[in-house]
C-alpha cells in the first residue's frame, strides 16, 4: 500500500474529475426518520457538492451494488419446440464515494463467497471488478460494534481509503487505477506531523466506541446452547419480515425465480435477496419445512453470523454496522441477543 | 479522459464461449448455463412418480458431464424454474441420464406433463458422492425408504457392474403401500443376476399384498449385520434416517462407515444461496451425501 495526503481541495477536484467522467454514487440525504435523524443511502452524484461525506451511515448497505434486490441471470428465447439461453453479464464502471470501512470489510467478507469461494460467481465479479471504491473513515455511532468484531481497520477490498486528518485526508492507495487519477491532482508524502495525526485520529475512534460485544466464544457456544430458551423468547418477539437480512452488509442468501414473460416468446430466470427468517426459506416441495419455528429461523441466521459457515473458512461474517438492530421493527438487536446469551450460563454458575 | 475507468467486459473473456464444467468448482464460468437435453423416454413408475431419461443434445457437453454415485443436477424447465434431482442412472452410462422425479410442485407438476422429445435444461453435476472404491471387499447395506430409493440406484448400478469387488450386498426397501413401491420391474434382476438380497416391507399392505408389513427397522430382525465389515447407505424420509440410523448405532456400526443422502431445498446448487444450509454446511457442497459423524455435529441436520 502507498500512502499519501492531500488537501481536502484538491481531494474535491479529483472526486469532481470521477465524477465528469465515470457514474459516480455517493451518501445523500433521502429522508428524515422519526425521531429527527436523517437517513442516508448512496445515491447517484453529478457534483462533489452534492455527497454529504460526514454522514454516519448509510440505510441500506453497499451489497446491494453487488447482490442487486432482483436481478435477471439468464434468459430464455423460445421458439416453436425448442429455447436458447442467453447470459450476459452487466458491466458499467462505476464510482462510489465515502464508504465506510464496516462496509468495505464486509466486501470482502463477499468476495470470500462469490470471488474465491467454489463456483466464483460471474454476475458478482463483473460489477466488483468494474467498481471503484473510495473509503472513507467515521466516527462511530453510539450502537456500532464494529471495534468488537475486528472490522475497524481496512486491509483489502478498496482502492482508496481516505482518514480525515481536518484540513487533509490521509490517502491509502490500493489499486494502480487510483495512484494513476491521483497523479492528476497535487499530493505529497506523508510528514511525520501527518502520521502522528493519522494515529491519532485512529486512536480517536477508537475510544469513540460506547458499545462492545463479546462475540469470541460464539462459534462454541452456539452450538453448546442450541437449545437454550433465549432463542425462544427472541423468536417470540420477531416478526420475520426479513428487515435485518435485507439492510445487513454481509446477508447474501437468495433465492431464484422464473417467470414466462407476457409475450409468451421468452422467459427470465431471476435472482433476488432472501432473508432466512422469512417463513417459506427451508421449506421443500411436498410442503415439509426444515425451520417451522420463529426461533429456529432466528437462531439460524445469528449462527450463520457468528458461527461462521464453510465457504467463509468458518469465519463470523458480521461486521458490526448494527444496521440490523436499528432498523429491526420488533427491537431485536444483535447486542441483547449475545448478551443475553452469554448472560444464560454466567447467571447459572 | 483523465478520470475515465476502464471497462472490464467480463462478457469477452475465454470462458464465455466454453461449456460449464460444474466438476471444476474452482474456475470462472457460467454458473447459469444449462445443458440442453431431449428427453427421451418416460416411464411411469407410480401415478406420483415418472423416470424420464434426458439426452444431452450437445456432444462435448455430453463428454464433460461424468458424475459419481450419490450426485445430484439442478433440472431446468425453462419458464418454470430449477429442482435439485438426484441421479439414479449408471455413472457409466453416456448416453443417457435417468431422473426419477416425484409430483410434488409447480415444476415436477409441468414435468410430469411433458412429452418425449421435449427439452430440458440441467446444470451439474453438485455435490459429494458415496466412497464406492472405500467400500471394495466389504459388505453393503442399502436402506431406503419410499423416493429414497432414487438416489441408490446409481450405486446399485456401480456395485451390480464391479459385483466382484464387494461382499454380500442387501437392499432394504420400505414404502408407504404397495402401489408406491419403485422400480418394481427391476427388482428379480437385482436379486437374480446381481445377487443382491432384495428385503421389502410396507407400513400398510392392501389386498393382494403377501410381504411384510410394518416398519422399515422391522428387516432389521431378519438379519445380522456384522458391524466390523459392513458399510450403510440409507436415504428416505427424515423420521426414517432417525430409526435406522439409531438401530446402526446401537450395533456399534462405526460412524463413518454409515453413508446418509440428505435432503433440502436448493436454489443454486453451488454453496452460495445458502438455502440448504445444515448447521454450518451446505447440503448442495459438502452433502447431499454425509458419513453419520458429520451428520451428528451438524445442528438440525436429521
Amino acid at each position: 500500500m502507498i500512502y499519501k495526503v492531500i488537501t481536502k481541495k484538491e481531494f474535491k477536484k479529483f472526486v469532481n474529475g470521477l465524477i465528469n467522467s465515470n457514474e459516480t454514487f455517493g451518501p445523500r440525504q433521502v429522508n428524515t426518520a422519526k425521531d429527527g435523524k436523517p437517513i442516508y443511502q448512496f445515491k447517484e452524484v453529478h457534483s462533489f457538492d452534492e455527497m454529504e461525506l460526514d454522514y454516519t451511515l448509510s440505510y441500506s448497505s453497499l451489497k446491494n451494488f453487488f447482490l442487486p434486490f432482483r436481478e435477471v441471470l439468464s434468459r430464455y428465447n423460445f421458439t416453436d419446440d425448442n429455447w436458447e439461453q442467453e447470459i450476459e453479464y452487466r458491466v458499467n464502471p462505476r464510482v462510489i464515494v465515502g464508504v465506510r470501512a464496516c462496509d468495505i470489510n464486509a466486501l470482502c467478507k463477499l468476495d470470500d463467497i462469490f470471488v474465491n469461494g467454489s463456483f466464483p460467481s460471474p454476475y458478482y465479479i463483473a460489477r466488483r471488478n468494474n467498481t471503484f471504491l473510495i473509503g472513507m473513515d467515521h466516527l462511530p455511532m453510539d450502537d456500532c460494534f464494529c471495534m468488537s468484531m475486528g472490522e475497524l481497520v481496512v486491509r483489502q477490498g478498496f482502492n482508496l481509503f481516505c482518514t480525515d486528518l481536518g484540513d487533509r485526508y490521509y490517502l491509502s492507495i490500493n489499486s494502480s487505477k487510483a495512484f494513476n487519477f491521483l497523479r492528476n491532482v497535487k499530493t505529497t508524502d506523508p510528514t511525520d506531523k501527518d502520521d502522528r495525526q493519522w494515529l491519532e485520529r485512529r486512536n480517536l475512534i477508537k475510544r469513540s466506541f460506547n458499545t462492545t460485544v463479546d462475540t469470541s466464544s460464539l462459534p462454541n457456544l452456539l452450538d453448546i446452547e442450541f437449545d437454550s430458551p433465549i432463542w425462544e423468547k427472541w423468536g417470540d418477539k420477531c416478526l420475520n419480515c426479513g428487515t435485518c437480512a435485507m439492510v445487513c452488509p454481509t446477508c447474501y442468501c437468495y433465492g431464484i425465480e422464473e417467470s414466462i414473460d407476457v409475450s409468451l416468446k421468452s422467459s427470465r430466470r431471476e435472482r433476488f435477496q432472501h432473508s432466512c427468517t422469512v417463513v417459506d426459506f427451508a421449506e421443500v416441495a411436498g410442503g415439509h419445512n426444515f425451520r417451522p419455528s420463529k426461533e429456529a429461523r432466528l437462531k439460524y441466521r445469528y449462527y450463520h453470523h457468528y458461527h461462521g459457515f464453510a465457504e467463509n473458512a468458518d469465519e463470523q461474517i458480521c461486521v458490526g454496522c448494527n444496521r440490523c438492530g436499528r432498523n429491526c421493527l420488533a427491537g431485536i438487536n444483535p447486542k441483547d441477543v449475545i448478551d443475553d446469551l452469554l448472560m444464560e450460563k454466567t447467571d447459572e454458575v | 479522459m483523465k478520470y475515465k475507468l476502464p471497462k472490464e467486459d467480463i462478457n469477452l473473456k475465454p470462458f464465455m464461449s466454453k461449456p460449464p464444467r460444474y466438476n471444476w468448482k474452482d474456475v470462472i464460468m457460467r454458473t447459469d448455463k444449462t445443458y440442453k437435453c431431449e428427453i427421451i423416454n418416460i416411464i411411469e413408475l407410480t401415478p406420483m412418480e415418472k423416470l424420464f431419461h434426458l439426452k444431452i443434445l450437445d456432444p462435448v457437453e455430453r463428454d464433460i458431464f461424468s458424475f459419481r454415485p450419490g450426485q445430484f443436477l439442478m433440472l431446468e424447465v425453462p419458464g418454470f424454474g430449477e429442482v435439485p434431482i438426484s441421479i439414479s442412472s449408471s455413472s457409466n452410462n453416456k448416453e443417457y441420464i435417468a431422473l426419477c422425479i416425484r409430483k410434488a410442485g409447480r415444476v415436477t407438476d409441468i414435468l410430469h406433463k411433458a412429452k418425449k422429445g421435449a427439452k430440458v435444461g440441467i446444470r451439474g453435476p453438485f455435490g459429494t458422492s458415496f466412497p464406492m472404491e472405500e467400500m471394495i471387499g466389504h459388505n453393503i447395506l442399502l436402506i431406503a425408504g419410499g423416493l429414497g430409493l432414487a438416489p441408490l440406484r446409481a450405486p446399485l448400478y456401480w456395485i451390480s457392474e464391479h459385483r466382484d469387488e464387494y461382499e454380500d450386498v442387501s437392499l432394504l426397501y420400505g414404502t408407504k403401500d404397495p402401489p408406491s413401491m419403485l422400480f418394481t420391474y427391476e427388482y428379480a434382476e437385482w436379486e437374480k443376476v446381481n445377487h443382491i438380497d432384495l428385503l421389502t416391507i410396507v407400513d400398510q399392505g392392501d389386498d393382494g399384498w403377501t410381504g411384510r408389513t410394518g416398519l422399515i427397522t422391522e428387516l432389521f430382525k431378519e438379519m445380522t449385520i456384522d458391524p466390523d465389515n459392513t458399510f450403510a447407505i440409507v436415504c428416505g424420509p427424515p423420521i426414517m434416517f432417525k430409526f435406522v440410523c439409531n438401530y446402526l448405532d446401537s450395533i456399534r456400526l462405526p460412524m463413518n462407515r454409515m453413508f446418509v443422502s440428505l435432503e433440502r431445498r436448493m436454489h443454486c446448487g453451488m454453496g452460495k444461496c445458502c438455502r440448504c444450509m445444515v448447521g454450518s454446511t451446505f447440503t448442495c457442497v459438502d452433502g447431499p451425501v454425509f458419513d453419520y459423524w458429520s451428520v451428528m455435529n451438524l445442528k438440525e441436520a436429521i
